[in-house]
């Protein structure tokens, strides 16, 4: 199985409040997908969609509360992290450097880590080719401090430093939502660029659509913690099937004026209402509620090779016209 | 459609700093000449760092240093009369503030006071605006109003850390138009939010614009949202109006190179064509290069970019553009 990363049955349980009276809150339901070699796998949902934690377990942050996380056909232990790293490495939505120190050290101390260079020149070689990869040269930025960049330079390099130890995997947890919209497409036509030349795998974790779109090969949409939708992404987002899905797909703002958005959305309730919910959670804003819907946590269908998680297309072996929400 | 409701001539408001005695100026706001007019949904976009806060901060008159007015006026026009923003007390601007204008700022996050509930922030706010209002007919204006914009009534009794950042964004958009003013002005008002709610944000401020019919000046570097909500447009760059027209136009046929790029680079369903993004960086808006802001980053860039600002000219009744191109007649036949 070429399977770089698999994520089998992840499930993540935060419990707060008192002893007397816990609030168990499962952020992260029974959650799987896998991650083929050379590939941009996209994993999309609002804010509180459970996205980030599920990078976090992935990296080892956070601890699962069951489920298994295999990596190269390996299951990752506590305490074991290094072969790990070295070819897992993560990008974040924020800014992530010290203010007070300048970034070449930043190159200098993941070089030291990994024992990737023998020497000065060599390490000083190594990041000039790591930088020219992201677009960036070494003259320009050895000795400088965060802020003398822009956003949208530190968010490069932060990739560059990525890049250092050669990793397979990528994980980028929405490193495009504080850039600006033009310099969006110089973050994502990189992800293509590292895929293409150097057969990295990308697993890119953003709410924008768009670049997903335009940038992932498959996809997989979460909804409060479950994925309610994943496949090829010409599948799910040019003809989506779960009403969900739909509503992300029309909220998308169009650059063009003839395609303003018709009808209104509903947003009335509470996210913790909705985690708490029992049945499909999105019952309380799909346009197509049924009452099993508020009763039954809906099964995975798999329909034409997507994955969908809705009553809608219980029992149905070939899907006929797909419903949509348009009238919303 | 043609009745103005505020206007600035030759704004100029630079940042000025004095470093260890030298002094540096951030020319954050450059000789902007903008008129919005009533009943319409005015955008101004742009790349981070281009002056667009700012303008707003002048806009709005909450001019403080190290931001300083050096040149031209902004005028608003209460009750069909001009006024000089400049030349009001404080006392006077404080009248006109919510009433006349009110200013939706950026962050929704730490805007509201996160030690009092929902309902006592529209308390104070109705107090100290209105006068002679008791605690239960300020909390009665406050639910009418949210039950008229859809929101939930059980926010009323929550702390703004316990909503979402969506809700907490819409609480601040309803607080700005409580009073009906004519004017709202919106600085980023659905970054950081993502898409379904971020349309819930467009879709009130539009409903507000609806009922009350007055203006909402909006600043976003989002172009989708633009095209969503927008009348017309104002392009923004290194502190410069670069272009204004209706948003069709803006979209459909674009004349500044810099447009050309904002518009081109974003991403569509149903192409995956390669796009390219605006190349290089924005100018350090305290390091400006000469001529035309712009002609480091311009394909187009012709000797005397380098050298002169182009003049902000009109090419149809409702489109201006700044650039050389155009002023040397190759209109529109850059793309």
């Amino acid at each position: 199985m070429d399977k770089l990363l698999e994520v089998d049955q992840l499930t993540k349980v935060f419990s707060f409040g008192s002893i007397t009276s816990r609030i168990r809150f499962t952020a992260v339901h029974n959650v799987s997908f896998f991650l083929k070699p050379a590939e941009i796998f996209t994993l999309a949902g609002e804010s509180g969609c459970g996205k980030t934690t599920t990078a976090k377990m992935i990296l080892g942050f956070e601890e699962p509360t069951s489920g298994i996380i295999r990596y190269n056909g390996k299951t990752k232990q506590r305490k074991e992290k290094v072969w790990f790293t070295e070819g897992v490495q993560a990008i974040f939505h924020f800014n992530t450097f010290n203010p007070l120190r300048t970034v070449d050290r930043y190159f200098f101390e993941t070089i030291q880590n990994y024992k990737l260079a023998k020497n000065e020149d060599a390490a000083v070689a190594l990041i000039e080719q790591k930088l020219q990869a992201v677009g960036l040269s070494y003259h320009e930025f050895a000795g400088k401090y965060p802020n003398e960049f822009s956003g949208g330079q530190l968010q490069r390099i932060s990739i560059a430093r990525a890049l250092l130890t050669e990793p397979i995997l990528l994980i980028a947890d929405e490193p495009v939502s504080m850039v600006d919209a033009s310099l969006r497409m110089s973050i994502v036509n990189l992800f293509k660029k590292l895929r293409d030349e150097f057969g990295m795998s990308v697993l890119y974790i953003t709410h924008d659509l768009a670049t997903a779109y335009y940038v992932s090969d498959r996809i997989a949409i979460m909804f409060r913690g479950n994925i309610v939708e994943m496949g090829n992404v010409e599948q799910v987002l040019m003809n989506p099937r779960h009403p969900y899905t739909q509503l992300l797909r029309d909220s998308i703002p169009q650059a063009d004026p003839a395609l303003r958005w018709a009808g209104k959305v509903n947003l009335n309730e509470t996210e913790q209402e909705e985690y708490l919910k029992q049945g499909c959670r999105f019952a309380g804003r799909c346009p197509m509620a049924m009452d099993i819907c508020r009763q039954h946590v809906p099964a995975d269908i798999l329909i034409e090779n997507v994955l969908v998680k809705c009553h809608l297309y219980s029992g149905e072996e070939v899907p006929g016209e797909p419903v949509t929400v348009h009238s919303l | 459609m043609n009745t103005p409701i505020l206007t600035t001539e030759k704004l100029k408001a630079f940042y000025i700093l004095e470093v260890h005695s030298t002094q540096k100026v951030v020319k954050a706001v450059n000789e902007v000449d903008l008129q919005v007019q009533e009943n319409e949904i005015y955008g101004i976009a742009g790349e981070s760092g281009c002056g667009k806060s700012t303008l707003l901060k002048a806009l709005a008159a909450v001019i403080e240093p190290p931001l300083r007015q050096l040149d031209g006026k902004v005028s608003y026009y209460v009750n069909g009369m001009a006024t000089d923003v400049s030349s009001l007390s404080a006392d006077e601007k404080r009248k006109l503030r919510w009433e006349y204008v009110s200013y939706v700022p950026q962050g929704s996050m730490s805007v509201l006071n996160p030690v009092i509930k929902i309902k006592d922030t529209y308390r104070d706010f109705i107090t100290s605006h209105v006068k002679g209002k008791s605690r239960e007919e300020a909390f009665k204006m406050a639910e009418r109003q949210l039950a008229e914009l859809g929101l939930p009534l059980q926010i009323m009794d929550a702390y703004p850390h316990q909503l979402s950042g969506g809700m907490r964004q819409r609480v601040t958009i309803a607080l700005a138009a409580l009073l009906e003013p004519r004017l709202i002005i919106a600085d980023e008002p659905t970054t950081a939010l993502d898409v379904v709610v971020q349309r819930g944000v467009v879709q009130m401020l539009k409903e507000i614009q609806g009922r009350l019919r007055n203006t909402i000046v909006l600043v976003t570097h989002d172009m989708g949202v633009h095209a969503n909500i927008a009348d017309r447009i104002g392009i923004m760059y290194a502190g410069k109006m670069v272009e204004e027209a209706p948003t069709e136009v803006i979209f459909n046929k674009p004349l500044h190179p810099y447009t050309q790029f904002l518009v081109n680079s974003l991403p569509k369903f149903g192409d995956k064509s390669p796009r390219d993004s605006v190349p290089g960086n924005p100018p350090s808006l305290a390091n400006l290069p000469a001529g035309c802001p712009f002609h480091p980053r311009c394909p187009y860039a012709m000797a005397i970019c380098k050298e002169k600002m182009p003049d902000y000219i009109p090419v149809e009744s409702n489109h201006k553009v700044a650039c050389w191109l155009i002023e040397e007649g190759r209109n529109g036949q850059v793309a």
